[in-house]
Order: structure tokens, then C-alpha cells, then sequence
């Protein structure tokens, strides 16, 4: 099977203009056929990573996906003639540095835009409006508190040496607490080196925000609602966490981890939203000699004496590889690709347990103009970034609230961007689209479901924003709701959680998606996971998808499988050459 | 005195910074908003307007026009066909460069021609004897340039006959009712055009223009935003990349074309029967292989530039402020090769970029070391050599 770049490209004859989301179903057969070295199940943005790294180091990779686009949830759609709307996912930041080079992501389109604004409107008619330029920040900070202007220095300092502590787990598989290999061990030992340097605060810091609330952390810094409402608001994002419960510090810090361009919390918006992100990634993927087979839902992984050998799709079409890697959620990896009858007991539990509890839905508008912000006149300026309705704390916490009886809020927590601002080509010249990210929806409704509750969400939101922009319900030519139903059965991601599982300390590291199979490994030899639901987890991160090509390819150097099985039969310690012969 | 250019009564408004350069004695805006990177990208991925009046502009025109441009210029102007331009270079008779410029040619004997500095004196020196005219037109002429991959559409709504303009063509036309010549020509490595108004219509031109871009994500954009544009481009500036043979001290600050990577400039120099001032030099340096070293870009390696700001306790910068300084190249064992002449970090390239002087030997594909202060001692980043331009969008010639 070790076969080398060169023949595993010969070997297929592609045509230029053979774009993935045009190959029809008829392939099937041919590619059935064919031998492929790894089979990855879901083409969003981990899929195609953990595909990319395989074929780059030379395996036959076949990304099977169930839609008839590739990008998961990272996707943009035309859905009004010039009008595209980055229908969930809809910004970076967290995507590996790393991922963008190795890659070559670049020579593919990559194109992150600066987003170089952030607009807070408030409820009394001012705003709190973020630039590029730090003396002007600290100049718009005190107008609303002038102690919290070199306060906000001195918070984002040190976050930033926290996340500087922090960044390095991110780019690493967490170790096996709960295995006896040496080379776990030595990784855990350099884990308990690399804290024992730390700084006592930074140290300190890390572990009040890893454990604990935002509004305890920011209110060690700040006096001012507006500005703890914007951060804060970082701290619940896909969560169902409010700034006041423990766990949102979680959420915070991993939001100012990620960077743009070098700089912690900072955030781009891709060519054409994360759909045009992702069909770079597609493209790199194919360069690097990937074949993406879209409308192909995988139904079962085909296991053999307790080894994956393929998959099958719904239509009973079968595809053959040693290695079969999962970029769906944990839910669907463990209890519905595979018997959990073959897995062990407490895993099959822990991961029932799993918490998705989706809680964010998206609402995304076409505008005829841009909305007017009364206290801006007409200035249009302030929308070249996010626009955060999260005027304070408690209004976030408030929002919480209604989340917690199972309803949505009332007066939802909104992340927006008019995202034509920054990317023309999305809208109509004076046109202009919306993304509006939407909290707090929880997937589960008491007493209703969402097919019934939609249009009154979209409502609310509508309502929400007007109140802010008088006016702002005259320029909607086009709304678009995606509640967290609608994600769950659009891209698949359970209950709607767009981290394909909660961000809560059980929930991370050694932890996710349980604990001994933090490792990307499952207990069937040969079937991995690289999803969100995986080691570091959500947003557009790529991480899990790129750790756990490096799993799978180390574990195929060192001759097994995955699991423990492939040691229990003797096969570590084989020599790759006597790998790739056997395999 | 300072001098304002034709555009100031708009600029001024526009520039909310209060950031002001001098160019050519003129104020140009450093950028217009607090974000100069958010310029950038109009030019990347929208359009935007800069004013290049400043540019020292001279009208070359009479029965001799062609024959004085002829041998002056190191690229034969007389290919150079009626409606056309070519971004060219002038030389002293050792064959280093005086200057760089645009010429473009607007009738038969009617030329204009761009220069970095003033060079009327050693234009006019060189025309003895010849029937023809040289003007500094520079006053006359406001520039207004259009950058970016929506710059066709937006000016062809203006003036539809700038939709067929193919690379460095020339066309007159009618923007806002004023009589002006548009070429596809531009400073930033991306689709654009320039558009010469005469300065009394420069602000009828400007407002056009501006109206026609409302809407569509166009601003206007500084000197920051160009010379990011530029150093990814791989564009010459004088006084960075090179020295003014003409003023010069010694030839370690004098530049060849080949040297600058103008070397398609002289291609042919060999059959070229013209008798241009350099050409005998250009010709023994392509003959002797005298090239001392060569321009080219290099892509510092971002897992090595990563690993020394990390063991330094920082957080390795991605700063995209171009560095327009010397910055010293190095081989492994750190004798120096050469030196940087810009750098910043390029946001389309995603890697920190240099311009720079290289020895021969270090062909594309290279390493080198590039010097950087971190911590306030230096470390020596390992880079490669690469061929310019860096960033070549295929909309820039298509």
C-alpha cells in the first residue's frame, strides 16, 4: 500500500474542469473499485484537513460527503441572485497558522480580509466603536469610563500571556493520561514542564479562566457594562453558559486564542465567508491528490474482527481502506457509524452523556442599504467589522435566562456583520448581506419545536436589531433563519451545537470526546476521528482535523491500527516497511 | 512651501488621520483612515483611489520625439505603438539606472513620460541637436490612480472604452465631462488604471469617479497601503531599492538593470540597433557576466520565524508595516551576501517578505539568513530566495 506520491497521482487520470461539487453519484462504482489507503467520512473543514495531511504524505484519501457541497458548516450560499450569506459559519480565526502554510493554502486562494472594526451599540442610544488604532480605543474606552481605558490595557496583556501558555495545547494531541506507552508518558511529562515554567499569574489566570466565570475575571478589570458586555459576549458563544456561570471563562479565553495576522482575538472574514475558506481547502485537498465524491452519505463503517475495512453508503455502495476516519461528531462517530455493541461500555456511555445541548441559531438578512445608527448619522463605517448587540452582562445573562427554562431569548445576544462591507463581491453594489449569529436558541423547546417557533425567532431578532436601528426592518429584502434544528439537519452537527459538542471543562483536552480517547484513535483498529468533537474542538480551527492525520499516520509508521487492540496482537513495534506490506 | 496637489480639496476631507507625507514637495495622505492594512485590501480585493500627482511628468513631443526617447529609454520605444505605454528605465553610459518611469505614447510624435525626480536639465542635455520638445508638464497634470480587481468595472460605467484596455494601454476619454487620457498602468502589482486629468478638471474627475464607486467597497488608500502593494509587487523605489547613478557617491549604491531584475528590459540588446546611452555597458555586462548581485524577494520561513520569537518570550509579529531599510543578508556561516532593501509582512501571502540583494549564486529556491533585531540583539531568520513578483494576481494582465 505504501505507495508514493507519484503513482498515487498517476494513477488517476483527473480532468481540469472535474470540480468536486460537479462529480455525479456514477462514480461510485469506479471509485468502489478502487483501493484507497484512507476513507474520511464528512467534507467540512476537519474532513478536508485530516484528508489534505493524508494524501500529502502520499495516502490514496476519498473524503466522502453527504451534501452536495463540501465545507460541513463552513459554507456560503447564493441564495437571492448576488446576494451570498455565509449561512452558519461565517468568520476566522482560530484556523492553525500552521494549517495555512503546510497546506499551501495560499497559492489556493486563501484570502483572510481585516476586519477592522468593532461596533457595540447600547440600549440608550451611544455605542462603544473599536478601530485600528489603540489610542483611539483607549480614547472611545474612557468616554464610557475612564479608569477602564488603560484597564483594558492591562486585561488584554494579560490574556494575551495566557494565551501564549495556552496556544501551544492547541497545536498538540492532548497526552493519553490513561495509557501506559512511554511515549504518552514523555508527553505528559513535557505537559507538566511546560506549566511548571509558567509565570505564577499567567499560570494563575489560566486557571480562573479555564475554570471559571467571565464576569469574575472581567470584573476584576472593569467598571463599564459596555465594555464587559463585549467581552463578555465572547465567553458564551456557542455555549449554553451565561457570563455569570462558571465555565464561560472557557469560552472567553478560547476566543482570544485565536488571531489573525499575529494578533490574539482578532478575527478575519475569508473571500467570500467561509465557504469560499473552505473550497480552498478543497482545492489544496485535490492538489495534494484528495478525491472528494459529494451526495454520498456514509451510512455504516464496515468492520471486520474488530477492524474498520470501509464504509457503506445508504445506497448499499461499498468503499474499501484500512483507514476510515470520522469527521463527524462524537454522537455519530461512536453510536451511529458503528455498533456501539463493539465499543466498550463506558465509552458508549460518556458519550451518550456527551453534551451538545446546541443553543445559537443564525438569522441572515439581505439589505437593500446599510442600517442607520442614529447617534452615527449616516456614517456606514462602524459596520466594517462585528456589530455586537451584548450591551452588558446582565443583558447577556438575561438572555441566558429565557435559555435556561428551554425558550429562546427575548432579547437575544447578536453577533452581526455586514459582511459586503468587507467583501463587496457578496452583495450588489449598494446592497449589502447580514450574518447574525443568534443567542441564546436551545435546541430543545419546552412545549414547541422549532418548525413551529422559526419565523417567530426570526421575529425576534428582527425586532431586536430594529430597536437599535429604527428603521432597519425597511431594507430587508431577504431573511434567512437557521435554527438549531435546521443545523443539526443540514450539516448534520447534533442537537445544532456548532462545536460538534459543548466547550465545558468534562467536555475538553484529556476529556473530549472521553476520557482515553482524546487520542483521535477509537477502540475499532483502523477508525479515527478528526471532528470538532475532538481535541481542540470548534470553530473553523482545522486542529483536529490536522492532529489527527498526524495519529493516524504515526500509527501507521508504527504498524497498528488504533486502540489497544493492535498492541494486544503484537503488532507494535512493526517496522512501517512490514506495515505497509501487511496493510 | 508645501504644495497641494489638484485632488487636496477632496483628500483633505477624506483624510481623517491629519497624517500627511511629503512627496515631491507635494502632501500626499499617509492613509485616510486609521487603518491603513483595510486600504490594502481595497486595493486587493475591491479598488482604490490614489493621487499620483505628485510624479514629476514631462511631455516629449516633435519630429525627434521618438528618436531622443529611443536613446534614452533601455526598452525600444519605437515598439512602443501609438495608444500604448512601457514601464522603462533610463541609464548613465556605464549602464547604471538614473531612473525608472512610464512612457506612454499618445500620437506619432506625442509622448509623456513619468520620472521618480526632477529631470528636466538631463533630459534636455540629452537632446541636443534633436528636433524635439520636453516639457515638465508635472503641474499640469493630476493623477488619479484606480487600483484593485474592481477598477475595470468601475471606470468602464465611467468610459466604456476602458473596458478594452489591455496591460499598459492608453486611451483618451471623457470622465466627468473632462477630456482625459486613462492607462492601465499602476504602482500596486494588481489590476488598475491612471487617469491623467488636466489639473483645473482634476476635481470634476475625482467626484465622478468617487460617485461611481459608491457602494462598492471603494476608498481611497495612503502611502502605507501602496508601499505594501508594491514590495508584493516587486515595484522599484527609487532611493530604496536603488540610487540615482547621477547622484551617487560610489557604485555600491549604483544599480544595473540587470541587476534590478530588469533584464527583460534589455532582452535583445545584443541585435538592438539603437545607440542609447548605457547600451555598450548593458551590452559588455551581459557578455562579461559582470552583475554584481540581483534583486529578488525573499519568504522568510515562518516555522523558523515562529521558533526564535517564541524562544524569545514574544509573540512573533505579523506586522504588514513596510520596512523600507536596510536590513542585512547573511549565508549560514553569517559572512553577509547582501541586504534587504523592504520588508513587511504580506497579508495576501500570509509570510513575512523581503525585497532584496542577493548574490548570483543565490538562485530562486536558495536560503539565505535574514538579520532581525529581537529583543534588541539580532537573530538570523532563514529565508528563501524567490523570483519576483511575489504576489501576481493573473487579473493584474488579464
Amino acid at each position: 500500500m505504501a505507495t508514493t506520491n507519484g503513482t498515487a497521482r498517476d494513477g488517476r487520470a483527473r480532468k481540469g474542469d472535474a470540480r468536486p461539487d460537479r462529480r455525479a453519484a456514477h462514480d461510485r462504482g469506479r471509485d468502489a473499485r478502487r483501493p484507497w489507503d484512507a476513507i474520511v467520512i464528512g467534507g467540512g473543514h476537519n474532513g478536508l484537513t485530516n484528508a489534505a495531511y493524508l494524501a500529502k504524505a502520499g495516502l490514496r484519501t476519498l473524503v466522502l460527503e453527504r451534501r452536495p457541497i463540501v465545507g460541513g458548516a463552513a459554507i456560503t450560499e447564493e441564495l437571492r441572485p448576488g446576494f451570498w450569506f455565509t449561512t452558519f459559519s461565517y468568520a476566522l480565526s482560530l484556523l492553525r497558522p500552521d494549517i495555512i502554510q503546510e497546506l499551501e493554502l495560499v497559492k489556493h486562494g486563501f484570502f483572510p480580509i481585516l476586519m477592522p472594526t468593532t461596533f457595540c451599540p447600547m440600549e440608550n442610544g451611544d455605542y462603544l466603536l473599536f478601530g485600528m488604532d489603540h489610542q483611539e480605543n483607549v480614547q472611545e474606552i474612557a468616554r464610557h469610563s475612564r479608569h477602564d481605558a488603560d484597564a483594558y490595557d492591562a486585561f488584554n496583556h494579560d490574556i494575551a500571556r495566557v494565551c501564549q501558555a495556552i496556544k501551544p495545547l492547541l497545536d498538540a494531541a492532548p497526552p493519553d493520561i490513561f495509557s501506559d506507552d512511554p511515549e504518552e508518558l514523555v508527553a505528559l511529562a513535557s505537559l507538566g514542564q511546560r506549566f511548571r515554567g509558567l509565570d505564577k499569574k499567567v499560570l494563575h489566570d489560566a486557571v480562573r479562566l479555564l475554570t471559571g466565570s467571565a464576569a469574575d475575571f472581567l470584573d476584576d478589570y472593569f467598571e463599564s457594562d459596555i465594555l464587559k458586555g463585549y467581552l463578555a459576549s465572547s465567553s458564551i458563544i456557542g455555549t449554553k453558559v451565561g457570563p455569570y456561570s462558571q465555565g464561560s471563562g472557557l469560552v472567553l479565553l478560547y476566543h482570544f486564542i485565536g488571531e489573525h495576522d499575529g494578533e490574539f482575538g482578532a478575527w478575519a472574514f475569508h473571500k467570500r465567508g467561509n465557504g469560499g475558506f473552505t473550497q480552498v481547502l478543497a482545492r489544496a485537498a485535490e492538489a495534494f491528490g484528495v478525491e472528494i465524491r459529494l451526495e454520498s452519505p456514509v451510512e455504516r463503517v464496515i468492520t471486520r474482527d474488530g477492524r474498520a475495512t470501509g464504509v457503506a453508503l445508504a445506497d448499499g455502495t461499498e468503499y474499501h481502506a484500512p483507514i476510515v476516519v470520522s469527521a463527524l461528531d462524537p454522537r455519530r462517530t461512536f453510536l451511529e457509524l458503528v455498533e456501539p455493541r463493539e465499543l466498550p461500555t463506558d465509552l458508549v456511555e460518556t458519550i451518550r452523556r456527551f453534551r451538545f445541548q446546541g443553543t445559537s441559531a443564525k438569522v441572515n438578512f439581505a439589505l437593500d442599504g446599510y442600517p442607520r445608527y442614529p447617534a452615527l448619522g449616516d456614517r456606514t463605517d462602524q459596520y466594517r467589522g462585528f456589530t455586537n448587540i451584548g450591551p452588558s452582562m446582565e443583558y447577556l445573562e438575561r438572555a441566558f435566562d429565557d435559555a435556561k427554562y428551554g425558550w429562546f431569548s427575548k432579547r437575544p445576544y447578536l453577533d452581526t456583520a455586514i459582511q459586503s462591507t468587507v467583501d463587496p463581491d457578496m452583495a450588489p453594489p449598494g446592497k449589502a448581506v447580514m450574518s447574525c449569529f443568534v443567542q441564546y436558541a436551545p435546541y430543545h423547546l419546552r412545549e414547541s419545536d422549532w418548525d413551529t417557533e422559526r419565523e417567530h425567532l426570526g421575529d425576534t431578532v428582527q425586532a431586536t436589531i430594529e430597536s437599535f436601528f429604527p428603521g432597519f426592518g425597511d431594507l430587508v429584502l431577504q431573511r434567512e433563519i437557521r435554527t438549531p434544528l435546521d443545523i443539526e439537519r443540514t450539516v448534520g452537527l447534533s442537537e445544532g451545537n456548532i462545536f460538534a459538542g459543548e466547550f465545558l471543562a468534562p467536555q475538553m483536552y484529556f476529556f473530549r470526546p472521553a476520557p482515553g480517547w482524546s487520542n483521535y484513535r477509537t477502540p475499532i483498529d483502523g477508525y479515527y476521528q478528526c471532528g470538532s468533537g475532538t481535541h481542540p474542538g470548534g470553530c473553523v480551527m482545522g486542529a483536529p482535523g490536522k492532529l489527527a492525520a498526524q495519529r493516524i499516520l504515526r500509527d501507521r509508521d508504527r504498524g497498528r491500527g488504533s486502540g489497544e487492540r493492535g498492541e494486544r496482537d503484537g503488532v507494535r513495534g512493526e517496522s512501517p516497511a512490514a506495515a505497509a506490506a501487511r496493510t | 512651501m508645501i504644495r497641494t496637489t489638484p485632488f487636496h480639496e477632496r483628500t483633505s476631507a477624506l483624510n481623517e488621520t491629519g497624517l500627511w507625507e511629503h512627496w515631491a514637495n507635494h502632501l500626499v495622505a499617509t492613509r485616510y483612515q486609521m487603518s491603513d492594512k483595510f486600504e490594502y485590501f481595497a486595493v486587493r480585493n475591491s479598488a482604490g483611489l490614489f493621487d499620483t500627482s505628485p510624479l514629476f511628468k514631462y511631455r516629449v513631443h516633435g519630429p525627434d520625439a521618438e528618436r531622443f526617447l529611443a536613446g534614452l529609454l533601455i526598452r525600444d520605444v519605437r515598439t512602443c505603438a501609438v495608444g500604448h505605454g512601457q514601464y522603462t528605465a533610463w541609464c548613465d553610459d556605464r549602464g547604471y539606472v538614473v531612473d525608472d518611469g512610464v512612457v506612454l505614447r499618445h500620437g506619432r510624435d506625442e509622448y509623456s513620460l513619468t520620472a521618480a525626480e526632477a529631470s528636466l536639465a538631463y533630459l534636455q542635455s540629452l537632446a541636443a541637436g534633436l528636433d524635439v520638445g520636453i516639457d515638465d508638464v508635472s503641474a499640469e497634470w493630476a493623477i488619479l490612480a484606480v487600483q484593485g480587481p474592481r477598477s475595470r468595472d468601475l471606470l468602464t460605467a465611467l468610459a466604456p472604452e476602458v473596458g478594452k484596455l489591455g496591460y499598459f494601454d492608453v486611451s483618451a476619454a471623457t470622465i466627468g465631462g473632462v477630456p482625459v487620457t486613462v492607462s492601465r498602468t499602476g504602482y500596486t502589482g494588481d489590476l488598475g488604471y491612471e487617469i491623467w486629468a488636466p489639473s483645473d478638471g482634476a476635481l470634476a474627475v475625482w467626484d465622478a469617479v468617487w460617485q461611481a464607486g459608491r457602494g462598492r467597497g471603494v476608498i481611497p488608500f495612503g502611502m502605507t497601503a501602496l508601499y505594501m502593494a508594491r514590495i508584493e509587487a516587486g515595484l522599484l523605489l527609487r532611493d530604496v531599492d536603488f540610487h540615482s547613478s547621477r547622484f551617487a557617491w560610489t557604485d555600491a549604491e549604483r544599480a544595473t538593470p540587470i541587476e534590478l531584475g530588469l533584464a527583460w528590459m534589455v532582452r535583445g540588446i545584443e541585435a538592438d540597433d539603437r545607440a542609447f546611452v548605457g547600451r555598450d555597458a548593458i551590452r559588455r555586462e551581459v557578455a562579461q557576466r559582470t552583475s554584481r548581485w540581483r534583486l529578488g524577494g525573499l519568504m522568510v520561513d515562518w516555522r523558523d520565524y515562529d521558533r526564535i520569537y517564541r524562544a524569545a518570550g514574544l509573540i512573533p509579529p505579523k506586522d504588514h508595516t513596510p520596512i523600507q531599510d536596510e536590513y542585512y543578508v547573511y549565508d549560514d556561516e553569517l559572512n553577509q551576501l547582501g541586504f534587504a532593501t523592504s520588508q513587511m509582512y504580506s497579508p495576501a501571502l500570509q509570510r513575512h517578505i523581503a525585497l532584496a540583494r542577493v548574490p548570483l549564486d543565490r538562485t530562486p529556491g536558495s536560503r539565505v539568513k535574514l538579520e532581525l533585531g529581537v529583543n534588541h540583539r539580532y537573530e538570523y531568520f532563514d529565508a528563501e530566495v524567490t523570483r519576483l513578483p511575489l504576489f501576481n494576481p493573473p487579473r493584474r494582465t488579464a
